[in-house]
């Protein structure tokens, strides 16, 4: 059996696309609940339960939604959004909000991490808040939070791999349309080296980083 | 400089309420190195939070240089904790950052030209000796050079008042020696009022000139170094002193009592101030029929002033060891006869000076 070339490209492709620019959104959303959770808890630098307690909440909620399920449950969204709710464009609105809660536990992780110590440090010092997060958290927490996006970079592309529903296209949707509904063998192989791949190259990049960051001498 | 009026600081956990400070008064005054010494959970750490209000208290006020910091604007905060550094036992670097970020970061978190934040990080790190450690990392840093950084990065905008939490108690015996010794040159140099917490009482006897003692959030005794040192008042205090300032009798002592007998009297002649030292001791040997024999001493010096004890023979008629014992007591020398077997020792001490008693 023959792997049609032009359809892995154009798959792979599609694949990057989607989860290039549902990982930048994504950051971003994920960034800000991440932080937000951090800073507004009991006893941190801008404690404020009523908006620690919304938040919390809904992050949980969004994590623990199955994708498949938010693909199509917010289809309305999506189409509010970016005009069409079919499409590989389509599939990258609830890529993101999948993966913004997902970034947004990490980094809550990553910068909890930091000694308490630091804070103090910086507070003795007269930073505000805002120069607490800036100048302290997040330079301290970096290392922590490059492994943190690339752990988030992966479960998106295996999130990717059910785009094809709403016709998002592809890798994991080529290996269901054309390899196992067409009892192609081959093409699921092949497909499965190529996400394989792709998982190798961004974990060893995302340490690479984060020795180079922590210098691991 | 800084006075604590009636501070108190209570927790509230669920139902539970711990009390951390309760009224405390406490003045220190500008010039000092104001040690305060307690066993962990005594409130210290609280205490010197209230200083720049990394800690409110509860009720009472602390005052920095009259002002009351809780009254003012957070802005105004900011800009008044430039003026009172702080270092830590743990250090409390950031680990991403080299020696002179670190260093500039107080001057960072304020609009200054590159050029004063250059010439003000190389000129505190001089001062700490650690000028060939700028591109460092605190990781690549030892214990003692990591507290040296701290101590530059509260010096980097000068401020007039150094609290440190248990700054050297991370750090072995050497170490602590030369971080206390550059606290020192902190407070002769440039003039900075340190306020020192700690349960380390060597810290205490090697650099402070005035001390409290804390117990259960209060200040249970404070007052000069020697004031204390040579006259504790409560149980606590007299522990921490002998802890460093060793004025029990050694055993070989009392076995030495049980060869002499009848001629031989031994003594113990405790010291405060400048009176101390071999003169009365050489001149007891001249001026009286009796042989002097030391067996035992033990002198530090506080603010350089000697303080401690020493343990003596003296061999002779009783009535010329009386004489002797009468020349040597004064102001600043107490005496004592120690007497062997059940009753450890008695006081031979017949003067009402109401000075110096220890144990």
């Amino acid at each position: 059996m023959e792997v049609n070339r032009q359809i892995l490209i154009e798959a792979i492709w599609e694949t990057l696309y989607m989860v290039s620019i549902a990982l930048f959104f994504g950051a971003i959303l994920g960034f800000i609940l991440g932080v937000t959770l951090v800073v507004t808890r009991k006893g941190h630098i801008l404690e404020n339960k009523p908006i620690f307690s919304v938040v919390n909440p809904i992050v949980n909620i969004f994590r623990s939604i199955p994708f498949i399920i938010l693909l199509v449950a917010i289809i309305p969204f999506t189409r509010l959004i970016v005009g069409t709710s079919i499409g590989t464009t389509a599939a990258i609105v609830p890529l993101v909000l999948h993966v913004g809660p997902y970034i947004s536990r990490l980094i809550e992780n990553s910068l909890l991490e930091v000694d308490d110590g630091i804070i103090e440090a910086a507070k003795a010092m007269g930073a505000t808040p805002f120069q607490i997060i800036r100048k302290f958290l997040l330079p301290e927490a970096f290392p922590s939070l490059i492994l943190s996006v690339t752990t988030a970079t992966i479960g998106l592309i295996g999130a990717t791999a059910m785009a094809g529903a709403v016709g998002g296209g592809g890798l994991g949707d080529v290996a269901i349309t054309y390899g196992y509904q067409r009892f192609d063998n081959v093409t699921i192989l092949v497909t499965v080296v190529i996400l394989v791949a792709i998982v190798q190259l961004i974990q060893s990049i995302g340490n690479v980083f984060e020795r180079k960051l922590r210098r691991v001498r | 400089m800084i006075e604590f009026r009636k501070v108190s600081k209570r927790f509230v956990t669920g139902k539970r309420t711990i009390t951390a400070l309760e009224d405390v008064e406490l003045t220190v005054n500008k010039g000092d190195i104001f040690g305060v010494i307690g066993f962990s959970g005594a409130g210290k750490s609280t205490l010197i939070r209230t200083v720049n209000l990394l800690e409110t208290p509860t009720s009472g006020e602390v005052l920095i240089e009259g002002k009351n910091l809780q009254k003012i604007s957070k802005k105004e905060l900011r800009e008044e904790k430039k003026n009172i550094g702080m270092i830590f036992q743990h250090f409390n670097l950031l680990n991403s950052k080299t020696v002179f970020e670190n260093v500039a970061m107080p001057l960072l978190l304020s609009k200054h030209t590159k050029k004063e934040v250059d010439q003000r990080v190389l000129e505190v790190l001089q001062f700490v000796g650690l000028e060939d450690k700028i591109k460092s990392y605190p990781d690549q840093l030892s214990g003692g050079q990591k507290q040296r950084v701290g101590i530059a990065r509260a010096l980097v905008t000068n401020p007039s008042i150094l609290l440190c939490d248990e700054a050297t108690s991370a750090l072995d015996p050497q170490t602590t020696k030369s971080i206390l010794q550059l606290l020192r040159r902190v407070n002769e140099e440039y003039k900075i009022t340190i306020l020192i917490i700690t349960h380390e009482m060597e810290v205490i006897k090697e650099i402070c000139n005035r001390i409290a003692v804390m117990e259960n959030g209060r200040v249970i005794e404070s007052g000069n170094i020697l004031d204390v040192f040579s006259n504790p008042q409560t149980e606590t205090a007299r522990n921490f002193v002998s802890s460093v300032v060793h004025d029990e009798i050694p055993q070989s002592v009392y076995r030495l009592m049980e060869i002499h007998n009848g001629r031989s009297h031994i003594l113990k002649i405790d010291f405060v101030g400048v009176s101390s030292g071999q003169p009365i001791i050489s001149q007891v040997a001249k001026k009286f029929k009796v042989d002097v024999n030391i067996l035992f001493g033990n002198i530090t010096e506080l603010q350089s002033i000697p303080f401690g004890n020493l343990i003596v023979e003296l061999v002779g008629d009783s009535s010329e060891v009386q004489k002797a014992i009468d020349f040597i007591q004064s102001d600043t020398v107490n005496v004592k006869e120690v007497i062997g077997h059940g009753s450890k020792q008695t006081n031979f001490d017949r003067s009402n000076l109401g000075n110096v008693v220890h144990g």
